[in-house]
């Protein structure tokens, strides 16, 4: 017999100004945190929980917003891609406001161009069987949480003998990129990702402690979850500990979701490299198709259409890099709120909904 | 002949079976019955007058469909104006295979509608085009009322004022969301389409003081309080836990990562009142059948800065944004 | 990182699929990152139209029990 209420018992008050108290009590040094996931800055700043911790914690932003790392270039590809009257681009939500080298797949969409979003990856299929006579081309955008159902639809599409249905892989993973950063930011602990752990498990953040020496704390999406985070990092420094935990333990387990990781592994491997916008080129940081499924891959059925993928420059007063890399913040850039907001982002952060840039607009706090 | 066809909309004969055959048939006033180009009419004292267009899609949703939609949402511009709706105008355009039924099943739900304000259709027109010109159908409505309240005005806003609104907020905008291509959703839940003139009439004869009152439609409960903000040049602040959302639009924002305050509502009123008459206002408004979730929000707490602010229950204060762009689900 | 929601499990369909609640909204999702076996009434997490966990009730029980332990240890 269920009694617990999921959101809103981990949304109560009372335990929010309680480990509010707890953390400005037991805090003794300053700490740095990263919170690694869009999903999580969303969290701190919906709920103002930057505005309980004591002055000696700082949050800083992480890169875990797919859609705002997402390059020019591979914008473009999609683009390109959907000049073709015979092809149908699918993508999930944010990716079409994103700004490409000239336009975006938004405005393309404007332009009459075929261009759909769906809700699940799933729905691609339907628009497959409904449009037989076209390229359904589906832009495959996420971190570890999503990247299993793009492999799943791949099986189903395989099973199912469907023949229109082309991936463009753009699936990254958090740990590389965050490795990348750590020597500009100074990071003392980590709020690890909520979801992307309960795909590819906690162990994935083992690094962190045995390499940079840093705590990694895996939080919920909650407010007290993320509360709770920030408790156990002041916590584990005072008790002078250094290690991965799990305050999600009502979703998230050391070894993680093994059916995701084994779809995964069936149908997509790690590419030698993956540009970041903002960031720059990560070795072994994002998924591409495996070889035997070549004839499913769009970057090789469709080689012949796309530009050579040099790299393209953010707007010159873009630091959205700088934001990525936790070493500025929305407030240190000169366009936000001003020049780049929501309705006409000038860069990445701003875009999605889950971009540090984007959370500090939309739930800016009464200072 | 079950479709509408280009010659329905071409003067001829078949104009005039589809005028007789449906408007006149379900719209019938003497007004309307004489078929002259323009009516006339005997209206004294200061008017209000309004127009919208309404292209919902989908057509026919939980709770009513594009036709109760153009005369409610008509009939409340005029209502929270303080204006008594008397006559609507009807425009239609209508795309060509448009089934007659369906045209007819609108009809008769904004006669039904036009029938709960006493209000009547006294023009139109109907234009039909070609296949793809229109999404199915579009329809204009254009109202007239008369004035029985003064005074109601967004820039009057004053510090302590209080805020109320006249039930959950954002149910129209989650069921047409829910309705919407690649989000099915089985869902209870229904739009809260509605003509609030009677609800809003009771409030005016309470001889309670109303400062200003506005209809939450696109972009919901935010756009309205931000509009006062600016226009007044004061500080509202909503405490977040007082504003009524069902739980199904609760559900819908958590699965879309979307803000209840952002969603239309078309039965809904936000009404500004003196400090004093607030209780009094929820008291009136929770015995109209529209009014039963009615709830304070909020009150107007500076002359400072001209902003919205949100309060959650443990202290925590943001700015209730406007929403920008259309409504994109949240994903990674 | 990427909007996971708890929802309930109301009816388990063909093809490996279910069919959600979350607070009056119904869903059709996909299990098929699943295997293990789920129960009607189970809370599971949902990812872009898929089951990706099921929720730990006891975890989930407990965790709230430490915090309102902390509460009347604060308060006392």
């Amino acid at each position: 017999m269920v009694n617990i209420d999921y959101l809103k018992d981990f949304r109560n008050s009372e335990r929010i100004l309680t480990l509010s108290k707890l953390i400005k009590r037991d805090c003794a040094r300053p700490i740095n945190i990263m919170e690694i996931c869009g999903g999580h800055t969303h969290t701190i700043m919906k709920y103002g929980l930057h505005t309980l911790i004591p002055n000696n914690i700082n949050f800083i932003h992480g890169p875990g917003c797919p859609v705002c790392i997402m390059p020019k270039e591979r914008i473009d590809h999609a683009i390109t891609l959907a000049q073709d009257e015979h092809n149908i681009i699918v993508t999930l939500g944010d990716l079409i406001r994103v700004p490409s080298s000239n336009s975006s797949l938004q405005k393309e969409r404007a332009r009459g161009k075929n261009i759909k979003i769906v809700y699940s990856p799933f729905d691609t299929i339907s628009i497959a069987q409904q449009n037989p006579d076209k390229n359904i081309i589906f832009i495959a955008i996420g971190f570890e949480t999503t990247t299993p159902m793009t492999a799943s639809l791949i099986e189903r599409v395989l099973r199912d003998d469907i023949k229109n249905v082309y991936f463009h892989i753009n699936h990254v993973l958090v740990p590389p990129p965050v490795m990348a950063i750590m020597d500009g930011a100074k990071i003392n602990a980590f709020i690890g990702p909520s979801h992307v752990s309960v795909i590819a498990g906690a162990k994935i953040y083992q690094g962190f402690v045995d390499i940079y020496k840093t705590p990694v704390v895996v939080s919920g999406f909650e407010p007290i979850d993320v509360l709770d985070g920030v408790y156990r990092i002041v916590r584990q420094f005072r008790q002078g500990r250094c290690e991965v935990e799990i305050q999600y333990k009502r979703a998230v387990t050391w070894d993680g979701n093994i059916v995701a990781q084994r779809m995964i592994d069936k149908y997509l491997e790690i590419r030698d490299t993956f540009r970041w916008r903002g960031i720059g080129d990560i070795p072994k940081s994002g998924y591409r198709i495996r070889d035997e499924f070549a004839f499913l891959d769009a970057e090789k059925v469709f080689s012949d259409i796309f530009i050579i993928n040099e790299p393209i420059d953010d707007h010159k007063l873009c630091i959205c890099g700088d934001i990525l890399r936790g070493i500025k913040k929305p407030f240190d850039c000169k366009s936000f709120g001003k020049s780049c907001v929501p309705q006409n982002p000038l860069g990445a952060c701003m875009v999605s909904n889950e971009g540090s840039c984007s959370a500090y607009y939309r739930y800016r706090t009464v200072s | 002949m079950n479709r509408i066809m280009l010659s329905h909309g071409g003067g001829g004969l078949e104009s005039q079976e589809l005028i007789h055959g449906l408007i006149i048939k379900h719209f019938s006033n003497p007004i309307l019955n004489n078929l002259e180009d323009a009516a006339v009419i005997n209206v004294s004292g200061r008017l209000a007058f309004t127009t919208d267009s309404f292209t919902v899609t989908p057509i026919f949703f939980r709770g009513g469909d594009i036709g109760k939609l153009s005369v409610a949402g008509t009939i409340n511009d005029l209502a929270v104006m303080g204006a008594r709706p008397l006559y609507l105008s009807v425009s239609f355009i209508i795309e060509e295979g448009f089934l007659i039924d369906d045209l007819e099943q609108i009809i008769v739900s904004m006669k039904s509608e036009i029938d709960k304000s006493g209000v009547q259709i006294i023009t139109g027109d109907t234009k039909v085009v070609p296949k793809n010109a229109v999404d199915k159908i579009f329809i204009n409505t254009s109202g007239i009322g008369e004035i029985v309240y003064e005074g109601l005005s967004c820039k009057n806003l004053k510090v302590d004022d209080i805020i109320i609104v006249s039930g959950t907020v954002g149910d129209h905008g989650a069921c047409i969301l829910a309705q919407r291509e690649g989000i099915t959703l089985q869902t209870s839940l229904s739009s809260d389409c509605n003509s609030i003139w009677s609800m809003v009439n009771i409030l005016i004869e309470s001889g309670v003081r109303i400062i200003a009152m506005r209809d939450p439609t696109r972009g919901g409960l935010s756009a309205v309080l931000n509009e006062w903000a600016t226009a007044s040049n004061v500080e509202i602040e909503i405490m977040e836990k007082a504003v009524p959302i069902k739980p199904e639009v609760f559900g819908i924002c958590e699965l879309l990562g979307l803000d209840s305050h952002n969603f239309a509502c078309e039965g809904r009123m936000i009404v500004a009142v003196n400090k004093d008459d607030g209780d009094r206002t929820i008291e009136i408004l929770k015995t109209h059948p529209l009014g039963k979730d009615a709830s304070i929000i909020g009150s107007v707490t500076s002359k400072e800065k001209s902003r919205v602010i949100l309060t959650s229950d443990y202290g925590a204060k943001r700015i209730m944004e406007l929403s920008a762009g259309e409504l994109l689900p949240r994903i990674c | 990182m990427c909007l996971a929601i708890p929802s309930k499990i109301i009816e388990i369909t063909k093809d490996n699929r279910a069919i959600c609640d979350t607070l009056g909204m119904r869903k059709e999702i996909l299990l098929d990152l699943m295997n293990e076996p789920l129960n009607i009434g189970d809370y599971v997490l949902i990812h872009v139209g898929y089951v990706i966990a099921i929720l730990n009730e006891k975890e989930a029980i407990e965790t709230l029990k430490m915090y309102d332990d902390i509460l009347k240890l604060s308060d006392g």
